[in-house]
């Protein structure tokens, strides 16, 4: 007889929901000769320079933990990089945490800040976790849905309709994954003023700051006023492709942070030594390589965007990450069915919208974290699809 | 000469590889093609770009494989001209396939080609040493090219390791 383990497992992971790139992921590891315009990370390997110093750091014997907060030089180079990069001041004793990517930045965040139904604002479409790592901290997601007409950026009056009494704090992410809509500082400034007269907490997802084209990054934390407000997560992921080393950080003023360390303390302790050794060798030699890879994002940004508008799958030119966000809302089809059929008949894997909630609808993901060939080869592809699905 | 920067993005790009169409240069770039074109062909005029070469590892190929041999060359320099007339009759030679003035203990870097290390012998003690301004050469035989102008020859390990579709 086979256990019922159903009873063992608490409501709250029960309905959790699964990601919904996961089913979609099992559809097509198994395909062969598949181009993916679906992955979300860098095509780049991490620079030599910061993988020959994790290499050397493990051949001389960097096994131990270190400060819960991570090394102190780490934390140094992090405030360095934050004040020369985006002009906020943190003070590394107290005011920085290194943490095991940007994800567990975000659980802790929300561990902290939540009480049982708190409300959290997440501007849609968003990034596949947020509402789950909100509700799984007692928080009630609450999403506010952007347009394409408007480049899927939210607006005051967006935030402001879906504000209650409940509301803590807000969820924002620019560049976004998935729509690589960008703030300026003028929008942020928008969103600001209401931050402050609603009194919240503004928790800034900046991953994709290094990642930003046509204008400079705005820091939600470099706004007048913002810094006590502001919880800034970044990471090495996304700017010095280190997605596979799980480094992320978190910056924000102390009287969180100490907060956050109790309870990284218990649930973690600290990430890798080793691996912290290389991310202070990319925060201190490796400017010229990030710069490298933003320009080649860039350049594939330009022809992914000219060549979806061509074939007919309208998208906006979004300022920053690696994805565009086009509509098939032409077709006829869900985005489920489009990215289905696409993989099916076409070998070329894309993310249904509807991943990133449901106003994600009518649009797919593409990335452009790939090579110009198979940029252009999927795009050859999917124009042969489309011209079974849409009259022209 | 100072160049515009839609210029240098091209030339960029043209370093990779230069078989890149006009048309993809241009969507990459937000430029017009037409524009592409002409910054090219000036490009070539100034001698920027001065030529379109491919990598070929010979040495894969059977009956194909060649000797390198670097030479290191001391020479005297001559008033008025100084190194450049010796090293225009150096390089002349077809069998030269590369050849660099460089600081320190010797002046020349000359890499010679040969099928057979007979032709090396016979190139380095008949042509090369019996230049009147050549007083000594040292030549170091190569064994393996790991890397050639910036590109990994094989083995290189940076392969996609990325699962198809993640967050």
């Amino acid at each position: 007889m086979t256990r019922d383990y159903h009873k063992y497992i608490s409501t709250r992971a029960i309905e959790l929901q699964p990601s919904g790139i996961r089913k979609f992921f099992d559809l097509a590891a198994g395909m062969e000769g598949v181009i993916s315009l679906g992955v979300g990370e860098p095509d780049f390997i991490t620079p030599w320079n910061i993988r020959d110093r994790s290499i050397e750091a493990l051949s001389d014997g960097f096994t131990s933990y270190t400060a819960n907060a991570g090394l102190l030089e780490l934390r140094e180079e992090i405030c360095a990089y934050l004040n020369r990069r985006f002009d906020v001041t943190y003070q590394p004793e107290n005011e920085v945490i290194v943490t095991v990517g940007a994800s567990q930045a975000l659980d802790l965040t929300f561990r902290t800040l939540l009480n049982s139904g708190d409300e959290v604002l997440i501007i849609e479409p968003a990034f596949v976790a947020y509402a789950s790592l909100v509700a799984m901290a007692g928080g009630i997601p609450v999403s506010i849905s952007t347009y394409a007409e408007n480049g899927f950026k939210v607006t005051p009056e967006l935030i402001e309709a879906s504000i209650t009494e409940r509301t803590k704090a807000i969820l924002i992410c620019s560049p976004n994954n998935p729509t690589g809509t960008c703030l300026n500082k003028e929008e942020l400034t928008a969103i600001a003023e209401v931050v402050e007269k609603h009194d919240l907490i503004v928790v800034s997802d900046e991953i994709y700051a290094e990642l930003t084209y046509d204008q400079a990054f705005t820091s939600f934390s470099s706004l007048p006023r913002m810094f006590e407000r502001t919880i800034l997560i970044n990471g090495f992921s996304k700017g010095f492709a280190m997605t596979g080393w799980r480094l992320g950080f978190i910056a924000a003023p102390k009287e969180l942070t100490s907060i956050m360390l109790k309870i990284y303390q218990h649930t973690t302790m600290c990430a890798p030594h080793m691996l912290q050794l290389g991310a202070i060798e990319a925060l201190r030699n490796s400017s010229e390589q990030v710069e490298k890879m933003q320009k080649s994002y860039w350049r594939r940004r330009n022809l992914l965007v000219q060549s979806l508008n061509r074939i007919g799958l309208d998208c906006h030119m979004p300022g920053g990450a690696f994805y565009v966000f086009p509509s098939i809302k032409k077709t006829g089809l869900t985005s489920e069915e489009f990215a289905e059929n696409l993989l099916k008949e076409e070998k070329v894997a894309v993310v249904p919208g509807s991943a990133f909630g449901p106003s994600g609808e009518g649009y797919v993901r593409c990335s452009y974290a790939t090579s110009i060939e198979q940029l252009q080869e999927a795009v050859v592809r999917m124009e042969r699809f489309l011209g079974r699905y849409v009259d022209r | 000469m100072k160049l515009l920067q839609e210029q240098l993005d091209i030339l960029e790009i043209l370093e990779e590889n230069h078989q890149v169409s006009t048309k993809s240069i241009a969507e990459q770039l937000q430029l017009d093609e037409e524009e592409v074109k002409k910054h090219i062909k000036q490009l070539e005029q100034d001698g920027i770009i001065v030529s379109y070469p491919a990598l070929i590892d010979w040495s894969k190929i059977e009956g194909k494989e060649a000797i390198v041999a670097m030479v290191d060359v001391k020479v005297t320099p001559k008033r008025g001209v100084g190194f450049d007339e010796v090293a225009e009759r150096i390089y002349r030679y077809p069998e030269v396939k590369s050849l660099y003035l460089i600081s320190g203990t010797y002046d020349l870097s000359v890499s010679v080609e040969g099928k057979s290390m007979k032709d090396i012998a016979l190139f380095i003690s008949e042509k090369l040493s019996t230049i009147e301004s050549v007083n000594s050469t040292t030549t170091h035989i190569m064994m393996k090219k790991y890397k050639n102008d910036g590109v990994i020859m094989e083995g290189d390990k940076d392969d996609d390791r990325r699962m198809v579709i993640t967050p």
